[in-house]
């Protein structure tokens, strides 16, 4: 420094940050607040508004103050079980999630084998593309009367509902996945002589591993979608028909708590599986 | 002439396409040469080490390795793709090991595989990063990584397209002189393809300039004489190297200018 440098350093001009201070160090409690605090202040704002809105004499919906007076029980205890259909909300939840799990998880196996399939073979693609597409814009409960029809029961039907709504875009997703599989990757491959099934796990499956869990995301979504409407028509334990239960019986409050609930555990679901995609493809696919 | 390997009237012609891109291209290269393509952007370089890699077929010609024809891809001639193909699923260690496990890991014990592995990360240099993602490291990084996973082969030829073409000056001399000490050490057979004049002469043993395409073949063959170990400092200024990159300069911008430049 001496050797090259023979003036005095001129004096640093003023800063705003003082100089040779540590370095700020990332605080872990600053960001969970700071994601924490803005959906809370719009809440609050929000349930202000609703019971400002809902409160006049020609309100047609429940203010909060009224859901909770209402259905005090039905929030703070959801394992209460009074037999028949009178039970919490968590074993009407429990319900459903089973429905989902079953359908969702038959929907997830067939949709990824057809999906690799139909990826490796541009016959398959050619033909059997054109008519996923049409077939995956048809609502779910389109399918039920068809379902009930065909298996004449409740449970099975609503399963093959969850099922045949959230296969399509899984089939599709792992399609694309696998076609897209880079050149690059080919041609490593290809040099390093990686051919049939030790080609397809150590390449096709990891290239195609994002495309797939974005087509489970969407798929459990759907799934989530259909199972509540489907509910209401099937009856029996699940949440869609606790919601026309109340209804029915006229209890709005119990109804927009049910709502509430239902938004909470789709929106735990497409989280679970957008972590297990994280896991899974170590980082690679898009959170 | 060592014919060890021995391309002869190749010519490339991709389908839908009038002229070929490559045509009649002879070239002969001896055991543990460093040869160096030189020539302007879409003449066809790219795809001629795509034809020596054996990953395109040629229209016409063909090449032969140590007396057998070429017809595939193989680990005997290790390629570094232009923009690295690491794949991003595997960490550095596992990108290099699965080329291992593939190739002549196949002779060898788990242990000896992975002090293999180990042995090949030290020599680019990247043994402390063995366990991150492509993702998590530099350019200059990956690309070492890339020409240690060619080198985990143990590969005849090695295939270098454009390997120090996307990194900065320091970073690309700091590899350079990589490259030639593991030359050195090794005795591999090189071709590099690359854009730089000076990094053709510092590494090579010989500079083979292709003319423009289509119909691109070769223009010219120049010996570069330097003795090795080859040091950039001391090059600069020598009358043999600056000699080496004008005949080189003067064959890329007065006889064979771009002519896609030249015609704006
Ligand atoms: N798959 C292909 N199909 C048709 N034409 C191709 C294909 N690949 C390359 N070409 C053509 O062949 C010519 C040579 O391409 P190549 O990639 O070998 O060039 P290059 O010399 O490597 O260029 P650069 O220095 O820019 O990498 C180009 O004109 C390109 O358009
Ligand atoms: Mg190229």
């Amino acid at each position: 420094m001496t050797a090259v440098s023979t003036k005095p350093a001129p004096a640093p001009a003023q800063m705003s940050r003082p100089l040779l201070a540590r370095l700020p160090q990332p605080s872990r409690i600053t960001p969970v607040l700071a994601s924490v605090i803005p959906p809370v202040m719009i809440l609050a704002v929000f349930l202000g508004l609703w019971e400002f809105l809902a409160s006049g004499p020609a309100a047609t919906l429940p203010p909060p103050s009224k859901v909770w007076a209402d259905s005090y029980d039905l929030i703070t205890d959801p394992f209460f079980d009074r037999g028949g259909l009178d039970k919490g909300l968590f074993w009407h939840l429990a319900a459903s999630l089973q429905r989902v799990a079953l359908g969702f998880a038959i929907a997830g196996i067939a949709g990824i084998l057809t999906g690799l399939l139909i990826g490796t073979s541009p016959f398959a693609m050619r033909g059997l593309d054109p008519i996923f597409q049409v077939l995956r814009t048809v609502p779910p409960l389109a399918w039920l009367p068809l379902s009930l029809a065909a298996f004449r029961e409740a449970q099975p039907s609503a399963i093959f509902v969850i099922f045949i709504t959230s296969v399509w875009p899984i089939i599709i997703n792992t399609a694309v996945g696998v076609r897209n599989v880079p050149q690059d990757y080919r041609n490593v491959a290809a040099v390093i002589r990686l051919r049939g099934p030790a080609f397809f796990w150590k390449i096709v499956l990891p290239a195609a591993a994002p495309y797939i869990f974005t087509g489970l995301r969407i798929g459990i979504g759907l799934s989530w979608l259909a199972i509540v409407a489907a509910e209401m028509l099937i009856g029996g334990v699940g949440i869609g028909f606790f919601v026309w239960d109340a209804w029915n019986s006229s209890n709005l409050s119990d109804i927009i708590v049910a709502l509430v609930y239902v938004g909470l555990v789709g929106f735990a679901l497409d989280r679970i599986v957008a972590l297990a995609g994280r896991l899974a493809t170590r980082g690679t696919a898009a959170a | 002439m060592d014919r060890f390997l021995d391309i002869s009237r190749l010519s490339i012609q991709f389908p839908r396409s009038a002229v070929p891109v490559l045509r009649q291209v002879d070239l002969q290269i001896a055991r543990g040469e460093y040869v160096a393509v030189i020539g302007h952007s879409g003449c066809g370089k790219s795809t001629l080490l795509n034809v020596i890699a054996g990953l395109l077929p040629p229209s016409a010609g063909g090449v032969v390795l140590e007396g057998k024809e070429i017809d595939g891809p193989g680990p005997d001639r290790a390629v570094v793709f232009q923009n690295h193909s690491l794949l991003p699923w595997l960490t550095c260690y596992e990108n290099i090991r699965l080329a291992v496990d593939q190739t002549v890991g196949r002779k060898m014990s788990k242990a000896e595989r992975h002090a293999w592995v180990m042995e090949t990360l030290a020599l680019v240099h990247m043994t402390p990063a063995k366990d991150k993602r492509p993702a998590e490291i530099s350019g200059g990084m990956k690309q070492r990584i890339g020409i240690a996973r060619a080198l985990s082969m143990r590969p005849k030829v090695l295939l270098l397209d454009e390997p120090f073409g996307a990194l900065d000056a320091l970073t690309r001399a700091h590899l350079q002189d990589q490259v030639m000490e593991i030359h050195a050490a090794r005795g591999t057979t090189v071709v590099m393809i690359t854009h730089d004049v000076d990094e053709a002469v510092l590494l090579s043993d010989r500079i083979v300039m292709l003319t423009n395409g289509p119909n691109a073949t070769v223009g010219e063959i120049l010996k570069v004489e330097l003795p090795r170990p080859r040091n950039r400092l001391a090059l600069a200024a020598d009358p043999a190297f600056v000699a080496a990159r004008t005949a080189v300069l003067e064959f890329l911008h007065a006889r064979h200018a771009n002519p896609a430049m030249s015609a704006a």
